[in-house]
């Protein structure tokens, strides 16, 4: 920031966007302070002296004259302790320190720094006076919450040389003080500080992207067995209003794996983002056993605030989420939803006047996208301990009218991994989450094959094949039957449908608001999707030797039993489910041909008799 | 003195454009004197050196170049309130027009309002009983909501709005020992014709619920543009009531997509890009400023509910507006074609309902335990049941399996019973959940995976007894 402060004036104001004249010398992208509020903006339009600005904040009463005044710097977030259990607007404004200086509603203009200036942590050093370092390796830690502990690392600005580490020590600091000092080569001194500076758009640099290799277990049995997604994938949820776009992002916020979760809500409802807040201090993460709130930071820009801000926070968001990946955990991102971001990008880019691509949108829409998802990955840090981190990005897609050929989802959908496809028809009838199973992809299904046959069990890809070909299966006897009926079906095919039911009432459909069915561990899936098939292949070989009817079939208790199954807590699944088995296989062997069928009366009433 | 400026250059439909100003601030109010003498008020839009692009709330029938007089007011269009705005009708740019005088204020609110910061919200979860089984049962109401009813031409969106408005109490205040929440209703009119506003205010009136009322009111004849200010003059004095004065409001704005209309004009007007069916692409941001509105806020005693309705073109629920509509409010009440064409009140079709804030506004200290299994359920077995009737249509229902035959018994008597009611029948939620289990029981047990078993012992059992005679009932029914 040695640079020289540009300062012109506003020539033009329309929404969102301001022209402003004078400002030869200015650099786009700069972070600019408009008018006597000192409003923050960033340039993006450079036109010999005039700078077309987007303002993140409410621009009215702004009026051509008033001084427009470039920082010299693009606009950036602060990085250090102290963001986690935290809550931000689009550009890094702390929602909670905003409350207590405007109230209840945002006012414009309000100033607050990203990170408390005036706590002090205490501060744990890593390496010794003395030591040779270069950027990336890590000088010391603070413990930030509970769970995470937060390290300090040299900033990506210090690559392409070795320093000697002059001074560190232990002790209780604020973020703008200096922890420790390095010399260069050349004798010249830097400061480290707990928290530095990093653009939002500029990328943070890794040593080298590795390719992901581990999943991202979600508790999602539909997700995790069907379509998984890699730590360090990047993934999409499209569907239209109501399918359980935001249930689907906020159960992986909530039950996933991942070490750190950056959730941003971008142009979505308020009382979600309130949702979210008021509930995750409340809930433990299976993982850690602490409040998931320790681990997890919140950018919420909902849709009534200012637009521009809401294109700049998925990049708050991302920039976040890479320094803790930086650090060598496993943070995993969720932006919702995407829609809004592109939204927000065809507005400033209408009032640009810019010549529209599809639907209105800008051309540069397609690039954007894949810039930002690209941005994800498996890597290796900068530093010289090549510590392992990794960032997954999901973003939802809200596409209109539920139209997945719209510019956004199919621009999402060249680039991501993984896509869950919502369904309406499911989300009618209940079924959540709506995820489809015959549209539904992943592309990391067979990475990570061996990860599952390891933890869960070597038959896991096969029982993983037979369950999505008898749900395949259905998908075609279903047009038969809706044409002649279920009794023009052979028996084989109808076991197919009824095991097909079964397989979606009983294991996909997973109920978010239940406290034990909410998250599913990977060897509860895998006990779960086992003994479906088991009662399918039983149920096949004894129909090999016997010509049961299926009412009998349908009549054994064993299917209330494995109605139930999935609310059996995860300690009791493994005996639950051996008897289960048993069960099924004492059961069905027991089933007559269906000349000796008067001794099976099928009726509800004895089912129930028997489960209660 | 304020400066007078003559120097319009051009008049495009609801737009003005003046030269040569100064010191011109967007979002400003402006106050145009016509050559008739009428005077007018509209707000820029655009300021770009010494040019200014002006909306005019009232349109621009009568004004000319040469004569027509702009004065810049140097703040935003601000809506006077105090307690006095109840029990007043308003134009839809806020003049009174119920013949009384302005009313002395407390303070002036820029309409325009700030977003309520999310750190500062409170999580609505406070159930509100209407009275109306398809949504207490199914798509439930909390303080603080946003709920739109998404309808059609000729559906009976009105009876069921003011039916809501009738009926909604919040039954936990009720119990605390407290007297219950008494809501006060602002109702904003945008585009719809006399009769249907007059349908509104005589319901008001006739329960004696008019002192209790705001009323802006913009009807299909006054000027298209207006529509723009009126939801945002209405949420405003609904703040004021909420925040200040903690007043539980509802909000009943109707209808949307005049007012999504509205903003396309104004849109055409400035020449720019069109998104979907020439609606502008800001059209989602635009109609976010007014849904967020609704909610409840940590520390204050009221609330903000709003029940805006919007009539689908064409019944099609993925045009732009229900479609944005639906991705900002906190679900949707639809109601279908096909239901009122049976005769049946509301016609509610519970499938393509949601109701965002359920799960956590219900359950045992708020409505009953079994509440969410049993709507659960209702949704799943409905669904099949529509798929059973479907199909009971191509093959005869002979080809019906026993339990597929239940649930097309199931599916009639669920819309005969349950979904039907009177435009005065006010069934409490016990009465509501008692007539859900009593439609659940014509399933076998089996069928009913949704509830817990537990639920099923406690609740479903005693209904068994009834079972009995169903036949009777179902008979009867056959008959009508």
């Amino acid at each position: 920031m040695t640079k020289d402060l540009i300062t012109g004036k506003i020539r033009k104001v329309a929404g969102p966007l301001v022209v402003a004249e004078d400002m030869r010398g200015a650099v786009m992208y700069d972070l600019v302070r408009v008018g006597p509020d000192r409003l923050v903006g960033e340039i993006i339009e450079l036109l010999e002296d005039t700078a077309s600005i987007q303002v993140y904040e409410e621009t009215s009463g702004l009026m051509p004259g008033m001084p427009v005044e470039s920082s010299g710097a693009p606009l950036s977030v602060t990085l250090g302790p102290g963001m986690l259990n935290n809550i931000y607007d689009g550009i890094q404004r702390p929602l909670e320190v905003l409350k207590e200086k405007s109230g209840s509603f945002i006012a414009r203009g309000v100033e607050a720094p990203a990170l408390d200036q005036d706590k002090k942590w205490s501060f744990t050093p890593t390496v010794e006076p003395g030591a040779t370092v270069v950027a990336g390796d890590i000088v010391g830690t603070v413990q930030e919450t509970e769970v995470i502990e937060h390290k300090v690392m040299i900033p990506p600005l210090l690559s392409g040389q070795e320093y000697t580490v002059e001074h560190v020590t232990a002790g209780e600091f604020t973020v703008n003080d200096v922890v420790a000092t390095l010399k260069d080569k050349q004798g010249d001194t830097h400061e480290v500080h707990l928290a530095h500076d990093w653009p939002i758009r500029k990328p943070r640099p890794v040593a080298k992207k590795l390719i992901p290799s581990e999943p991202l277990v979600t508790g999602q049995r539909v997700i995790d067995t069907f379509f998984p997604i890699a730590k360090g994938g990047t993934g999409a949820v499209p569907g239209p209003f109501g399918s359980g776009k935001t249930v689907v992002q906020q159960q992986i916020a909530k039950w996933s794996n991942a070490q750190i979760i950056v959730y941003i809500g971008c142009g979505e409802r308020g009382n979600e983002m309130t949702d979210v807040l008021l509930e995750f201090p409340e809930l433990v993460d299976p993982n850690t056993g602490k409040s998931l709130m320790q681990r997890t930071v919140l950018i919420a820009n909902t849709s009534n605030m200012p637009v521009a801000a809401r294109e700049a926070s998925i990049y708050t968001g991302m920039t976040i989420a890479e320094y803790y990946r930086d650090m060598g955990y496993g943070v995993a991102l969720m932006a919702d939803s995407t829609s809004r971001w592109a939204e927000a990008l065809r507005e400033i880019s209408g009032r640009l006047e810019e010549m529209p691509g599809d639907e209105g949108y800008p051309a540069y829409l397609g690039s954007r996208t894949a810039q930002f998802y690209e941005r994800a990955g498996a890597a290796k840090a900068l530093g010289s301990d090549e510590r392992e981190g990794s960032l997954t990005a999901i973003g939802a897609v809200s596409p209109p009218g539920g139209d997945l050929s719209e510019p956004v989802t199919q621009n999402t959908l060249s680039v991501v991994k993984v896509f869950w496809g919502l369904d309406e028809k499911l989300a009618y009838s209940r079924h959540y989450p709506a995820i489809n199973w015959l549209t539904s992809y992943s592309l990391y299904t067979d990475q990570l094959a061996a990860y599952y046959e390891k933890e869960a069990g070597e038959d896991w890809g096969k029982l993983r094949i037979s369950a999505m070909n008898i749900l395949q299966e259905e998908a075609s006897l279903e047009e038969v039957v809706r044409l002649v009926g279920i009794e023009a079906l052979s028996k084989q095919e109808q076991l197919t449908l009824h095991i097909a039911r079964s397989l979606r009432e009983d294991y996909l459909q997973q109920n978010a608001f239940d406290e034990v069915d909410t998250y599913a561990s990977i060897k509860k899936q895998y006990r779960l999707l086992k003994v479906i098939i088991h009662l399918y292949q039983t149920a096949r070989e004894q129909l090999e030797r016997v010509d049961f009817t299926m009412l009998a079939l349908l009549a054994l208790p064993v299917w209330e039993t494995l109605a139930q199954a999935k609310l059996i807590p995860e300690k009791d699944i493994a005996s639950a489910l051996d008897q289960l088995e048993q069960d099924i296989t004492a059961a069905v062997q027991k089933l007559l041909p269906e000349d000796d069928e008067g001794a099976v009366v099928p009726s509800g009433e004895e089912t129930s008799k028997q489960t209660a | 003195m304020l400066k007078e400026y003559k120097t319009t250059t051009e008049v495009t439909g609801p737009l003005l454009i003046v030269d040569n100003v100064e010191g011109v601030s967007y979002d400003e109010l402006v106050e145009v004197d016509l050559p008739n003498g009428e005077q007018r008020r509209g707000k820029v839009l655009e300021v770009d050196g010494k040019r200014a692009v002006i909306q005019m709330f009232e349109g621009t029938s009568g004004l000319d170049i040469p004569e027509t007089k702009v004065r810049f007011r140097g703040d935003v269009l601000r809506l006077p309130v105090s307690l006095d705005l109840l029990g007043r009708s308003f134009s839809g740019s806020g003049v009174p027009i119920d013949g009384k005088p302005e009313i002395i204020p407390d303070e002036e609110r820029d309409i325009n309002g700030s977003p309520i910061n999310p750190a500062a919200r409170a999580y609505p979860d406070d159930f509100i009983q209407t009275g109306i089984s398809t949504i207490d049962g199914m798509n439930t109401l909390v303080l603080g909501q946003k709920l739109p009813i998404f309808s059609g031409a000729g559906l009976p969106h009105s009876l069921l709005a003011a039916q809501i408005a009738r009926q909604a109490t919040v039954p936990s205040a009720d119990q605390a020992g407290k007297k219950g929440i008494e809501f006060v209703v602002v109702f904003a009119a945008m585009g719809i014709t006399f009769e249907e506003a007059e349908f509104f205010i005589k319901d008001f009136t006739d329960r004696g619920a008019l002192e209790r009322s705001v009323l802006f009111i913009n009807l299909a004849d006054d000027p298209t543009v207006e529509r723009i200010a009126t939801p945002r003059m209405a949420l405003t004095a609904a703040e004021y009531l909420a925040y200040e004065k903690q007043k539980h409001v509802l909000v009943i704005m109707t209808d949307m997509t005049y007012y999504a209309d509205a903003l396309r004009e104004i849109s055409s007007a400035r020449k720019e890009v069109p998104g979907r069916r020439g609606y502008p692409g800001y059209l989602y941001s635009d109609l976010s400023t007014i849904y967020e509105r609704a909610g409840r806020i940590q520390g204050k005693e009221g609330s903000i509910t709003q029940i805006p309705i919007l009539s689908m073109p064409e019944d099609d629920k993925t045009h732009p507006i229900p479609d944005l509509t639906g991705y900002i409010t906190e679900g949707q009440i639809v109601l279908g074609r096909d239901l009122h064409q049976k005769g049946i009140y509301p016609p509610v079709t519970v499938l393509g309902s949601l109701s965002r804030l359920m799960p956590k506004g219900i359950g045992e200290g708020k409505t009953r335990e079994d509440h969410a299994g049993v709507a659960n359920q209702l949704f799943a077995s409905y669904a099949r049941g529509q798929e059973v009737r479907e199909l009971s249509v191509i093959l005869g229902e002979g080809a019906l399996t026993e339990t597929d035959k239940k649930y097309l018994e199931f599916t009639e008597r669920f819309e005969q019973e349950f979904v039907r009611q009177g435009p005065d029948e006010n069934r409490t939620i016990e009465d509501t959940l008692t007539l859900a289990w009593k439609l659940l029981t014509i399933l076998p047990t089996s069928e009913l995976k949704r509830i817990k078993p537990e639920y099923i012992e406690k609740y479903g059992k005693t209904q068994h007894t009834e079972h009995k005679n169903q036949t009777e009932h179902k008979a009867q029914i056959e008959q009508r």
